[in-house]
């Protein structure tokens, strides 16, 4: 990994223009400086709440995702060239959706295998036909991102579902504000704060046509024993809108309604971040105490907006992500702007005897993981991990993909030993509804440990202020 | 606008915490009878009068045997399977609230997050007997600091009246509890003024509700006379934590506002104004006459009463 890109730094040890000033500051930082400014910036985050729960572990508690000072800085060229790639992407995603629900030209056409989509679990038959406001299904991607190059950017995941993390954008740039407001001074680096508005009023705008005058919008989080339950109340607060619980919410009549200390009050939007299975427990899992019950019925009706649109999960499937090159030219008919990673199906038995004899080499995920649970990360792994892996894919192939590890970039980052270089990778969220918002940067992960690729902060990653300069 | 959860999460977050607080003073005066020469210890039971006046027998008797200080010590601040535990309290207290951020101030979900963070570190058997005073102290100083902020932060509407009902009735319940379990020692007896241990048990049920300084200021007798006493934690309107002022609070300030904001009138506004009505126009002496046991159950019972028909009322999930 010694010859991976260095985002600071060039190959000659000079310093990019973007990082000029930063690196100048570093130079005048002690590690003691710097390790106070991290607790510091700790004990506002615990005493805010700003956490997350962790599953899995004996303690389900609260815990901080480690927050990294150093701030990972863009410039303005870089960011444009960037966002050009991800509006690319996002628009051919949502086109990609539509599609599938409606006449589905693409596997017509031949370019995407009809069994694909059908056989799918994340495609939901009681969709089809059904047109949401605007014709968008996924108001909300948050594309998951790496370097490898200078102008070299692969995608590595599109979470078309409901992508969490904005808050900590939000929240390491207030801190990084706080926290060194002459260091922030001197760069000019573009806002994001107005993310919640420009979330308000791509909301309002997929209001459903048959809602009169001012749309109500709300959250609905599955309740604080969630992981990102910080980022819903976060986001509704910020927003100004109501956080509910599915039990706050009701169908009666054909309309969706909240329960308020008067009289219920009509439901036109929600933003919900609960899962498609949980969603309404009479069209999907009956066992779901999560969700409203009937809801569904609403939704199809057009009395109400469900935003992330259920069943847009088809679009950020792993083995439909081996296609994205072919849907991205297939609706935009522009080739992609952002790189692919070259995949391996597992399902397919040619691909599988190739992932099998190289899984030292490779990356192997679960098709509908996330969060780096149930992963393999080859060339990081112990012969026995290997091992143990080889047996699980060989009794479920087609619950996995397999891709090249890639030489992930990486960028200063204040650790034990003190500033050393970490590979990130980059969140950035685009907001479809009336028009595509995209706020500058994004949710930067940085593996803390040396030489580690996995980045998610379940697996005890951290996360970065992500500046882009303007120009 | 406001959610019925949202609502029901603010009533009993603030009831958490008026609970813990309570909870706090009931176990630093009974800590402080322990610590009393023999004699001065009244009854044997002195623990088994504390769980009691806490509401906490049952949930006790479940797990242990002996009513030992130890125990009962352990089973008030510490026990995570007694809801009504300090540690418990707190945690419900935070968790309601942390549901409902949105309709808190900042400067309130912060006292309520930084004392949570603060209980988390507590190992359970952390709390050495030289250590539970100064805890106690600190759970008081920290319900305090909720109080403020929520006075000093709250928007006067719906939901800070939610918050104040919530507090109001759990701090009425709880001098009526401890009332009701100290009653005897209350009752008028023919042979003039109690004994020296009568007087401590007076002097530790005031100090049980913050109020044995209070006492002397609003009462002139050298001694405590039980019509006095009662009286005062009973009728007195000046005594914040009275039944009559509590309830005076509720049915005017409280619920009252609601009604006026909502513009609509419902059972619990009734029977607030009843209880609030038959307060003001009790007299000590038809209260012993009748029964003190006898008028503070049926107080407790209204009480009780009051708060499912608010929750019906506003829709509480």
């Amino acid at each position: 990994m010694g010859d991976n890109f260095n985002e600071m730094l060039e190959a000659d040890g000079s310093v990019r223009p973007a990082y000029a000033l930063l690196h100048k500051w570093l130079e005048t930082q002690t590690p003691g400086d710097l390790r106070a400014k991290i607790r510091e910036a700790e004990s506002i985050f615990r005493r805010l709440g700003i956490t997350f729960a962790v599953y899995g572990t004996q303690e389900a508690s609260e815990r901080l995702i480690p927050f990294d000072i150093i701030p990972r800085i863009f410039a303005a060229s870089e960011w444009r060239r960037l966002e050009a790639g991800i509006a690319q992407r996002v628009g051919a995603l949502n086109a990609f959706i539509d599609d599938v629900y409606h006449r589905q030209e693409i596997v017509r056409a031949g370019k995407v295998p009809g069994d694909l989509i059908l056989q799918n679990e994340a495609y939901l038959p009681q969709m089809a036909g059904h047109s949401p406001a605007r014709n968008v299904y996924s108001h909300i991607i948050g594309t998951d991102i790496v370097r490898v190059g200078a102008n070299e950017f692969y995608v590595l995941e599109d979470n078309c579902r409901t992508p969490s993390g904005v808050s900590y954008m939000l929240e390491d740039r207030e801190a990084m504000m706080f926290l060194f407001p002459d260091l922030f001074a001197k760069h000019r680096v573009a806002p994001i704060e107005h993310y919640p508005e420009l979330l308000r009023q791509t909301l309002d705008s997929v209001a459903p046509a048959q809602c009169d005058g001012e749309p109500t919008c709300v959250v609905l989080t599955p309740g604080i024993y969630n992981s990102a339950f910080f980022e819903h109340a976060f986001l509704a607060d910020e927003m100004g809108i109501q956080l509910v619980t599915g039990d706050d919410l009701f169908v009666n009549d054909g309309w969706l309604y909240m329960r308020t200390t008067q009289s219920p009050v009509r439901v036109d939007v929600v933003y919900r971040r609960v899962d498609d299975d949980f969603l309404d427990p009479l069209t999907f899992n009956p066992a779901s105490t999560l969700g409203v019950p009937g809801i569904f019925d609403v939704y199809r009706a057009g009395r109400v907006t469900i935003v992330n649109a259920p069943g847009a999960g088809i679009a950020d499937d792993k083995a439909v992500y081996s296609f994205m090159p072919d849907i991205v030219e297939f609706y935009t008919g522009d080739k992609p702007i952002l790189n692919n990673v070259p995949t391996w199906r597992c399902s397919d038995s040619d691909s599988l005897a190739y992932v099998l004899e190289h899984l030292e080499e490779l990356v192997v995920k679960e098709v509908h993981g996330s969060g780096g649970y149930g992963m393999l990360v080859g060339p990081t792994a112990s012969k026995k991990e290997v091992a143990a892996f080889r047996q699980i894919l060989k009794t479920r192939p087609g619950n996995y993909i397999a891709q090249p590890t890639l030489a992930l970039s990486s960028c200063p980052t204040f650790v034990k030993s003190g500033v050393a270089p970490r590979h990130v990778d980059l969140r950035p969220f685009a907001l479809t509804g009336d028009r595509m918002r995209i706020t500058p940067g994004g949710f930067t992960r940085v593996a803390m440990k040396k030489g580690s690729l996995v980045v998610n902060s379940s697996q005890g990653g951290g996360t970065k202020d992500t500046w882009v300069l303007e120009d | 606008m406001l959610l019925g959860r949202t609502a029901a999460s603010l009533f009993w977050m603030a009831r958490y915490m008026e609970r813990a607080e309570n909870m706090a003073r009931l176990i630093e005066v009974s800590y402080r009878i322990s610590l009393m020469p023999k004699p001065f210890r009244a009854h044997q039971d002195d623990w088994s009068s504390t769980l009691k006046s806490a509401h906490c027998e049952t949930t006790f008797a479940e797990k242990y045997d002996v009513a030992s200080q130890a125990n009962v010590i352990q089973h008030l601040v510490l026990d995570r399977e007694n809801p009504s535990s300090i540690r418990c309290c707190m945690e419900t207290a935070r968790n309601n609230g942390r549901a409902v951020r949105t309709a808190l101030s900042r400067d309130v979900w912060e006292s309520l997050n930084a004392t949570w963070n603060e209980l988390a570190t507590l190992r359970v058997n952390q709390l050495s007997s030289d250590k539970l005073p100064g805890f106690l102290d600190w759970i008081k100083q920290r319900s305090m600091l909720f109080r403020g902020a929520m006075l000093g932060t709250a928007l006067r509407q719906d939901s800070f009246h939610f918050c104040q009902a919530g507090a109001f009735v759990e701090r009425a319940d709880n001098t009526a509890r401890i009332l009701d379990v100290k009653y005897h020692i209350l009752l008028p007896r023919g042979s003039g003024p109690g004994s020296s241990i009568d007087r401590q048990q007076w002097a530790s049920l005031l100090r049980s509700v913050s109020a044995h300084r209070a006492y002397r200021w609003a009462y002139r007798d050298a001694s405590y006379q039980p019509w006095n006493v009662a009286q005062f934690l009973i009728l007195n309107p000046a005594m914040p934590r009275s039944l009559l002022y509590c309830y005076d609070w509720i049915s005017n300030k409280t619920l009252a506002e609601i009604e006026r904001e909502y513009d609509e009138t419902l059972p619990c506004h009734e029977t607030a104004c009843e209880t609030t009505w038959l307060l003001k126009n009790a007299n000590m002496e038809k209260i012993f006459q009748d029964g003190l046991h006898e008028f503070l159950s049926d107080f407790i019972a209204r009480n009780n009463r009051l708060t499912s028909e608010i929750a019906s009322a506003y829709n509480f999930p």
